[in-house]
């Protein structure tokens, strides 16, 4: 075991070097590492956004923007933390690294089709941030229409255009996991030996394939009502503005899914391994993925009660609003029972897992709030919907994300990271995120309203408790960079299996080669078999050929 | 998976069958049918497609999963449509404007 440690073959990071060989590669890793990079970049881009909205809500005034720029910055903070960073990370980061390793394959399915939908990404979303330097963007990420196709004075197009290219990354991707998972599952990985990680983002591609294409063919139309006066959407040539709501919710609901189910995914992974247990309930948290992403497109029209929808269709939606939030139950659930007699580790991805737990039922839970409609007539468009979703999609979506990252990074990288720093910022992460986003909660109960730069001085105390938060939380972001980038330079090597985890990603040495596997692997184990799992070793051991050297 | 290999001949009569329906459309769109005009056009716009995919796409002698992908996606277009129908249809229910 310490000899393959010892004897480290080059790895994928390795040969061939240079910026042509990694913008050409074709190896699922490498691809990751770049999708890592670009998911990094539009996430300190969404946060500058994110930060001056909330320097603007210190006061109640509107001092620090004006309102027109205040509608463009909310708006881009939300397409380019949607599009370009949440609906990205996990899938195309972690997934595409662990995906073909987790079920034994060399690569995914087709590895060139895998570089376009990175290409697409990266055409597609800088062609939406051009907007920047030609007119900015006013609709907010959900381009409500007939504003966002007639009144609008910004430019709409080039967005709409954008997010429409960035779409076919999406399904490319969904569709190269799907033909990963059925074709490329090495022999005796049967699908209930599946780690829990491969399913959810099995669910979250099939919500790829079946519902961006209607997102973006809603924002393409926006773009031919703005430029060629189809009458789609605005009532005055023959359109119907609810018909926007019903197509791009259809999406955007489901859209949700897509940036939870993989969180939920790498909780699983996560859990199993803090609590050095089997998943209590392996089948049942499986099935709950497919359940989510199926149900998932059944509810979206509770975004829309209070636009014109009829009551009974409201109500419907309203019912099977209540159903979605079965599956989800049955995985916490299963989480916690998991943990329930397991010998609990203190490392640090227990941290994650915990900040997890805590957000996202706080996120699921307000959820129920606005799915019931009498209630969501008082709370829609307030600062309380602000608060769930951020508590379900950076609460639950981006700690997960970090959580994975921190445990899946020295596999990914062969580096260490300082454990003692990664427990204070999980810690700050939490604390600040609760602090930024809690006060939202009241402050939209107590009537606030989203999406303006001023406010009654009376709502002055919370916003500056939650722009404290904003700064904590920012720190706790601040912090990880520093120290995952520090640990590339100066971290220890990393041992194949530091958390000491099952699963066929943690036999391969840290960094793996390219091929991942020499040969084939057959799968002889249940998934998350702790029994026999090796105990956790966060360092390698000073080996005796090292001592004895003269 | 017995993949049949399709014959020209299937192909060559699909391909006459098409046209046929065309003719038919264009012929249909000059009568006045009533109630029946939408029907009669997305009776035989579906035949039409279902021609192109059972045989020019090749599902009909496909695997299971190939028909499953097929049929899901027109699934989730009927759910699209039959919730979106579901407000459609029940906005006067309740006598008030707009609800
Ligand atoms: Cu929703």
């Amino acid at each position: 075991m310490n000899d393959a440690t010892v004897h480290q073959e080059p790895s994928y990071l390795g040969a061939p070097y240079g910026l042509a060989a990694w913008l050409l590669t074709k190896d699922h890793k490498r691809i990751a590492i770049l999708y890592l990079i670009s998911i990094t970049i539009f996430f300190a881009i969404g946060a500058g956004f994110a930060a001056t909205i909330r320097a603007e809500l210190v006061t109640p005034q509107g001092d620090l923007v004006t309102a027109d720029l205040y509608n463009k910055l909310f708006t881009l903070h939300g397409v380019v933390m949607i599009f370009f960073f949440l609906i990205p990370s996990i899938p195309a980061v972690l997934g595409n690294f662990f995906i073909p390793i987790m079920i034994g394959a060399k690569d995914l399915a087709f590895p060139r089709i895998n570089l376009l939908s990175w290409y697409i990404y990266v055409i597609g979303a800088v062609i939406t941030l051009s907007v920047v330097i030609s007119g900015g963007l006013d609709t907010g990420w959900t381009f409500y229409a007939p504003f966002s196709s007639i009144s609008s004075n910004t430019d709409v197009t080039t967005a709409a255009v954008g997010v429409f290219i960035t779409g076919f990354s999406s399904i490319l991707t969904g569709f190269n996991f799907i033909v990963t998972v059925h074709r490329m599952r090495a022999p005796g990985m049967t699908w209930f030996r599946l780690p829990l990680f491969v399913w959810a983002n099995y669910a979250t591609s099939l919500i790829f394939i079946l519902g961006t294409p209607v997102v973006a063919i809603t924002v393409l139309l926006v773009a031919a009502e703005r430029g060629l006066h189809l009458g789609i959407f605005d009532p005055r040539i023959g359109g119907d503005p609810v018909l926007f709501q019903h197509l791009f919710w259809f999406y955007s609901h489901p859209a949700v899914y897509i940036m939870i189910l993989p969180g939920m995914g790498v909780i699983s992974e996560l859990v199993a391994n803090v609590s050095r247990k089997q998943i209590f309930g392996y089948s049942f948290v499986a099935f709950s993925s497919i359940a989510i992403a199926i149900i998932g497109f059944l509810v979206w029209g509770h975004h829309m009660f209070v636009s014109s929808q009829s009551i009974y269709a409201g109500l419907v939606f309203s019912i099977i609003t209540m159903l979605v939030a079965v599956p989800s139950a049955v995985k916490t659930f299963n989480w916690t029972a998991t943990m329930y007699r397991g010998s609990i580790t203190w490392d640090s991805p227990l941290f994650w897992v915990l900040g997890f737990m805590g957000l996202f039922l706080v996120g699921g839970l307000t959820g129920l709030f606005l799915g019931t409609m009498g209630l969501d007539v008082h709370l829609h468009d307030t600062y309380f919907v602000v608060a769930h979703f951020h508590y379900i999609m950076v609460g639950g979506g981006v700690t997960a994300f970090l959580g994975g990252l921190h445990f899946y990074w020295p596999k990914m990288t062969g580096r260490m990271y300082s454990e003692p720093l990664a427990k204070v910022s999980a810690m700050l992460v939490f604390f600040g995120f609760n602090l930024t986003f809690f006060p939202q909660f009241i402050l939209g109960y107590m009537g606030m309203p989203r999406r303006y730069h001023a406010y009654p001085p009376e709502f002055q105390v919370l916003n500056v408790m939650s722009t404290g938060g904003a700064m904590v939380l920012g720190t706790g972001y601040f912090l990880i960079l520093i120290y995952l980038l520090y640990s590339l330079f100066k971290g220890p090597k990393a041992p194949a299996n530091p958390w000491g985890a099952t699963g066929l990603e943690w036999q391969l040495q840290s960094p793996p080669i390219t091929h991942n596997f020499h040969e084939i692997p057959v799968v002889t184990e249940e998934a998350y078999d702790y029994l026999h799992a090796p105990a956790p070793q966060l360092a390698i051991p000073a080996s005796p050929r090292e001592v004895t050297h003269e | 998976m017995s993949h049949q290999v399709p014959s020209i001949r299937m192909y060559v009569s699909v391909f006459l069958a098409l046209l046929l329906f065309t003719a038919t459309t264009v012929w249909v769109a000059g009568l006045d049918l009533g109630a029946l005009n939408t029907p009669v056009a997305l009776g035989i716009a579906i035949t039409k497609g279902s021609l192109v995919i059972l045989f020019f796409m090749g599902v009909r002698h496909n695997t299971p999963l190939t028909k499953t992908v097929a049929i899901s996606g027109f699934l989730w277009l009927l759910i699209l449509f039959s919730l979106g129908m579901n407000d459609y249809l029940t906005r006067g229910w309740l006598g008030i404007a707009g609800r």
